[in-house]
């Protein structure tokens, strides 16, 4: 069997596959779906400060190929998830890596270091990039110097591996990715939603309460996986890639442009057990290309 | 419960109007269908549609143990309804299910209970009201529609309780909306309703005035139906609730409706 493992500086995946934050819940919802300890890791819901109760209904709408959601990060708070939700996941033989997220850069540093203090969970995944929160998220992430600010605060106040998750919401994301690089992040993950928007032509009314909203789905993934193609090439960082992963191939396709790992996301919503697929899909494909190792491949797109 | 993705097969596909459909469909050979509680739902993958991405999240409308299937009632209110009701026998359907929590047994058996439903919000009251009679209780059906043709199942209906029927254009039972139907004055212990949010507000409001325990069934747009996406939350007394996982069923009191 081929061999899947990578690392994203110190955390060890025992495979490329891991979820993206806010479309796994903390894993126990797919457990009647999935064998979580055949992911090479999970990303729990975005987690703030305190207790959010994220946006009012509606929150989502269908598009061709995608659909768009405007949550805006409904969580419990970060002791919530350390009392009640980390003592139930802690043990399983996977990574639990927990996305952080904030209105200010003291939000994000308070998050960081009280998950610093959990010995089962080796990385953090910093969400500089949510685009359905009035304050914090993607403000942090459009510009070189806001995503500069969060990273080097969040880099002081936290040790392990340090994901960033970027906005593609920008003109040049390869600039960020540097710029997120130089403060000392040890990955970045892309990309978070693309800014979207759904007018209901009968009524004349937004289909979402917020106006605006996040696009996912296959619809965005050639967008991402150029992103991720561009990002590879500008840093030295491991690049994590997501987008619209419906499948293993399109899991191979992100690892060809340049990602070490990837993540599925709105996928989950549709097939639950969608990431054992993808699993078994690399171990196939390592077979079928007579591949030893998935590293082997990462960036091994032939032009 | 455990949750399971199942292929199921159509045993028939019938046209019950213009607009409704109804697919009786049953597990593959050698497999058994979850057991299913009334007002749960299931989450139907939509095969080969071209503009259609999420799945269906459709309700329990009965449960044929003897028969080993299950029944959908699908209103088509899109291209992924239409969808569905054009299966034909033969063809197979991937479920998630069994899905949320659904309606709460009453207590003892001497209570008054009406099911309320409007147009496809009839769907869960069929099982509920067949099991709530194989235990034992008397059961009422309040069912409204626009037109007599838009009346589903009322054979069915017939075999489990007393029916009561009003229509907006009076072609059938009392003209006008379930909320004017004179059986709804009676008097009530419980009141279990399912249909368009104005008629679960106006009779959730009754309910409320009058003192009679009321659960009413919502179907909020969903994405992922196991509360992972949380998109299709209602503010509840204990805050953004998602419907998938802690509904559809909810008792009036846990609403934030204003009523």
């Amino acid at each position: 069997m081929g061999d899947l493992r990578v690392n994203i500086k110190n955390l060890s995946l025992k495979n490329p596959v891991l979820t993206a934050s806010g479309t796994f819940g903390y894993g126990e919802e797919f457990a009647d779906f999935v064998d979580l300890n055949r992911l090479g890791g999970f990303i729990v819901k975005g987690t703030t400060i305190n207790h959010r109760e994220g946006n009012p209904y509606p929150r989502m709408v269908e598009t061709p190929s995608g659909m768009l959601n405007a949550v805006g990060l409904q969580n419990k708070g970060v002791n919530y998830f350390i009392q009640n939700i980390y003592p139930r996941i802690k043990d399983l033989d996977t990574e639990v890596i927990v996305n952080v997220s904030g209105a200010t850069v003291d939000d994000y540093v308070a998050v960081c270091e009280r998950l610093s203090e959990l010995d089962k969970i080796h990385a953090i995944e910093l969400n500089i990039s949510c685009p359905n929160v009035k304050q914090g998220g993607m403000a942090f992430g459009t510009t070189c110097a806001g995503a500069s600010q969060v990273v080097r605060a969040a880099r002081e106040a936290y040790d392990k591996t340090l994901i960033v998750k970027l906005s593609p919401n920008v003109t040049n994301i390869a600039e960020i990715a540097r710029a997120v690089e130089a403060e000392g992040a040890d990955s970045v993950s892309l990309v978070n939603t693309f800014l979207g928007m759904s007018i209901d032509t009968e009524t004349r009314r937004p289909h979402l309460s917020t106006i605006t909203g996040g696009l996912s789905g296959p619809c965005i993934r050639p967008i991402a996986v150029r992103m991720v193609w561009q990002v590879a090439q500008a840093v030295k960082v491991p690049v994590i890639g997501l987008g619209g992963i419906m499948n293993g191939r399109d899991a191979i396709e992100f690892i060809l442009a340049g990602a070490t790992a990837v993540q599925v996301g709105t996928a989950n919503f549709i097939d639950p057990s969608v990431t054992v697929k993808i699993v078994d899909y690399i171990e196939d494909y390592l077979k079928r290309h007579n591949i030893s190792s998935i590293r082997e491949i990462i960036g091994g797109m032939i032009r | 419960m455990e949750k399971k993705i199942q292929n199921l097969i159509v045993k028939e596909s019938l046209r019950l109007s213009a607009t409704y459909g109804l697919l009786k469909l049953r597990a593959l050979e050698g497999e058994t269908l979850p057991k299913m509680l009334p007002g749960q739902f299931v989450q139907v993958e939509v095969a080969d549609a071209k503009n259609t991405f999420l799945r269906r999240p459709i309700s329990v409308n009965f449960v044929d143990r003897e028969n080993q299937e299950l029944w959908l009632l699908i209103r088509n209110a899109g291209e992924g309804t239409a969808h569905l009701i054009a299966l034909e026998a033969g063809d197979q359907l991937n479920v998630i299910l069994p899905l949320g929590r659904g309606f709460s047994m009453p207590g003892d058996k001497s209570k008054r209970l009406l099911l309320a439903g409007g147009g496809v919000g009839v769907a869960p009251m069929l099982y509920f009201g067949s099991e709530l009679k194989k235990a034992g209780y008397n059961v009422h059906f309040l069912l409204g529609a626009r037109k007599k043709e838009d009346l589903l199942e009322l054979d069915e209906f017939a075999r489990y309780g007393e029916l009561h029927i009003s229509t907006e254009d009076g072609s059938m039972g009392e003209k006008g909306l379930i909320t004017q139907n004179t059986a709804l004055q009676r008097t009530w212990d419980n009141i279990y309703c399912c249909g368009p949010m104005p008629m679960m507000k106006a009779v959730a409001a009754y309910a409320m005035r009058n003192n009679i325990e009321c659960e009413v069934s919502l179907e909020n747009k969903m994405a992922c139906g196991i509360g992972a996406c949380l998109c299709c939350v209602e503010d509840t007394t204990r805050g953004n609730t998602c419907v998938c996982t802690e509904g559809p069923v909810f008792n009036i009191k846990e609403l934030k409706w204003g009523i």
